[in-house]
């Protein structure tokens, strides 16, 4: 029998604005509205400064360790622009851009790196799940809402990023093969940024692209430069409508670079090299944006500087109002353990600081009691509750 | 009322519960045409649809993480591990993930789900088909944990897990799964998650059990003429630390029975608190009769690693002996 071919296909790449300055007016003409994409500059310019803002407080103290998003900017905020509002928002701990866009305020971000989980309430309304510590997990959760979605008859996807290594982790391999074999329109975006902290991306994949992992699950498959807004926008619109219209998963990823390191308590000059790094700071997504409206007289070099002290001073706000919240109460961490809190629970919330786990405080002695009592009353005023 | 075995009233919760509530779906490996291995959800894809009762490819990690999805998105889904000795690949998305978002996210997301799992020996299983783990998750803060050890307990406390907002573990004792029939109301009712029974009372001695021991500590009892009391936990966490410190001190004794090997079993943390509630009124160490730190056999060893009531009784008089 001659032998024949059993399955064949090919990975395209897109880009429409490129770090020259170059537009592919077939692809890109009236994608972005003018309008939107000052905006969107506008957006980019702002989370680039939190970032640096975030730095400064994290060097002083003021906030733990915080994963900059320096560079990928374009990846998250195309996806956002293109998804309706109340399509679900996945992702990671890098997709800041994306979710300010979608309405998380930015004290949620900060709240979380200053190790108050009182961040992670804030993107519940609008439609986005808290940042996602393990890695490659969260994409099945995008699948599970999104049935849900669907099983209350909602019009509904799902968008999730993550990264090129955690496409190594195997829950990233089974939310795919959940997507595509149950019928769940979910856009998987692999943000491509070459580094795992120091682990380089061949060491995540062997094959020339990450997008091809999608082939194996039936997927449609695309890849895009990450750092060019109007490809991530592109990609993002052809993936949304066809996972939409065929509730079925569309595999992109954005090809983009991790300007800086890991997160704070990294050093990434420890396995880069400094060449490496300056290449991708040519192609710098905000860069390119800004070039392009001025080559088209849409911005100025004047409107750039009265948009930085605007978006200063929009951080500056962001951090007042997550330093401004009041501590949590010291036995906050039992109360949203369940709906209820069980009465062994609530017996170790309640002698927390006056008596050992686990003790029956009516079997000590009286006196022991009532030093207790007043242990407890001078913790309170110490912590000004 | 009707006879059943713990199958079939588990079979009958699902159905009672899945008609009144529409969020409630089930989902797993074999669950739908199949009916489960275990025959548990037999004919429910057939009753309610398959966009209620489906099937899922062959992943746990994968199973557990869009469940996880789907309670975030409102729903209450119910997915089956088919064996406890699965629960492993899931074991991430249950802890880092279910058993946390409701307190990391200062309850603005919820996982309110029912994980049921077949557990325990003395099915002449293959490798990996007969563990215990339940101590492994009620260490897991976020977590509940249940156990029935018959057929009418079964349907109460699966009702009541099925209407939790938090995600549960529903352990269902493969050796009993059709080893016991008793009278199971049709009727709705429902057992509290966090309360132990008490099985039979006494004076003299307190057992304290759960799952499939149960019914070898009632062996034991029936073979013993002294007055002993059999709490049965039901749930392990919340663990109903009052009910059995309330029955140690009356009697002064306990013994501790469960298939989970010694070192970390629930037994311990039974043990530990029996000494914190009751120091004065001990007449005994805690005694516990546990499978052994050794990995679980094959099936031709099996009953010689298991407590049974051989094992109970000598625990028994040795308790009351001390």
């Amino acid at each position: 029998m001659p032998i024949t071919t059993a399955f064949e296909t090919k990975i395209e790449h897109i880009s429409i604005l490129d770090q020259h300055g170059n537009f592919d007016e077939k692809l890109g003409k009236g994608l972005i509205p003018d309008a939107d994409l000052v905006k969107l500059y506008e957006a980019m310019v702002g989370c680039r400064h939190l970032d640096e803002v975030a730095f400064r407080m994290q060097r002083s103290g003021r906030l733990g360790t915080y994963p900059q998003n320096m560079g990928q900017e374009a990846t998250s905020l195309g996806a956002a622009y293109v998804l309706r509002q109340d399509d679900w928002l996945v992702t990671c701990y890098r997709e800041n851009c994306g979710l300010f866009w979608r309405g998380v305020p930015k004290e949620a971000i900060l709240l979380h790196w200053m190790g108050d989980e009182r961040g992670n309430a804030m993107p519940r309304p609008h439609f986005a799940t808290p940042i996602a510590v393990p890695l490659g997990t969260q994409m099945l959760h995008a699948a599970g809402l999104t049935l849900a979605a669907r099983y209350r008859g909602q019009d509904k996807i799902a968008c999730t990023f993550f990264g090129d290594g955690a496409s190594s982790e195997g829950d990233f391999h089974e939310a795919c093969n959940f997507a595509s074999n149950l019928e769940i329109p979910v856009v998987f975006v692999c943000q491509n940024n070459f580094w795992a902290i120091s682990t380089p991306s061949k060491i995540n994949s062997a094959a020339p692209t990450f997008a091809q992992r999608g082939i194996a699950y039936g997927m449609p498959c695309l890849q895009v430069d990450g750092n060019d807004l109007f490809a991530t926008v592109y990609a993002t619109k052809l993936a949304s409508e066809y996972a939409r219209k065929n509730s079925k998963p569309y595999f992109i990823e954005m090809v983009t670079y991790r300007l800086a390191d890991h997160t704070t308590a990294d050093d990434a000059k420890r396995y880069r090299d400094q060449a490496e790094v300056d290449m991708w700071k040519a192609r710098d997504p905000i860069t390119r944006i800004k070039n392009y409206m001025i080559a088209r007289k849409m911005w100025s070099e004047a409107q750039d500087v009265a948009l930085l002290e605007r978006v200063a001073q929009d951080n500056a706000d962001a951090v007042a109002r997550a330093e401004g919240i009041a501590a949590p109460h010291r036995n906050d961490f039992f109360n949203s353990m369940y709906s209820d809190v069980p009465a062994d629970l609530a017996r170790q919330r309640d002698t927390m600081h006056t008596h050992s786990l686990g003790q029956d405080p009516s079997q000590l002695p009286q006196e022991a009691q009532e030093r207790a009592a007043e242990m407890d009353s001078q913790t309170e005023a110490a912590h000004g509750h | 009322m009707a006879n059943l075995n713990l199958v079939q009233a588990i079979n009958l919760a699902l159905i009672q519960e899945m008609e009144k509530n529409d969020s409630i779906v089930l989902l797993g490996e074999d669950i739908g045409v199949n009916g489960g291995v275990f025959r548990v959800t037999e004919n429910l894809q057939k009753r309610f649809g398959g966009a209620r009762v489906f099937d899922t490819p062959l992943a746990e990690s994968g199973i557990i993480g869009l469940s996880i999805g789907m309670a975030m998105g409102g729903l209450h889904p119910v997915p089956e591990i088919q064996f406890e000795g699965f629960l492993g690949p899931a074991y991430d998305q249950i802890v880092s993930h279910a058993a946390r978002m409701r307190t990391r996210t200062r309850g603005a997301y919820t996982v309110p789900m029912t994980i049921r799992v077949p557990v325990g020996g003395g099915i002449h299983a293959p490798e990996l088909h007969s563990d215990s783990p339940e101590a492994i998750y009620a260490h897991t803060p976020g977590l509940k944990v249940v156990m029935p050890s018959s057929p009418y307990d079964a349907k109460g406390l699966l009702v009541s897990c099925l209407r939790e907002e938090d995600p549960v573990i529903f352990f269902e004792p493969k050796r009993i799964y059709r080893a016991i029939r008793e009278e199971v109301p049709e009727d709705e009712y429902t057992l509290p998650l966090g309360k132990a029974r008490v099985v039979c009372e006494g004076t003299d001695l307190t057992i304290v059990s759960w799952g499939a021991s149960v019914v070898q500590c009632m062996q034991a009892i029936e073979q013993s003429d002294r007055s002993i009391e059999l709490i049965d936990l039901r749930t392990i966490y919340p663990f109903d630390v009052d009910a059995v410190a309330a029955s140690v001190a009356k009697t002064g004794r306990c013994v501790v029975v469960h298939e989970a090997p010694l070192t970390c079993g629930f037994g311990a943390e039974i043990a530990a608190r029996i000494m914190e509630r009751c120091f004065l009124q001990l007449e005994a160490p805690v005694q516990r009769v546990a499978g052994f730190d050794a990995t679980m056999p094959y099936y031709k060893l099996e009953l010689d690693y298991l407590p049974d009531a051989k094992r109970v009784s000598r625990a028994i008089h040795d308790c009351l002996a001390y």
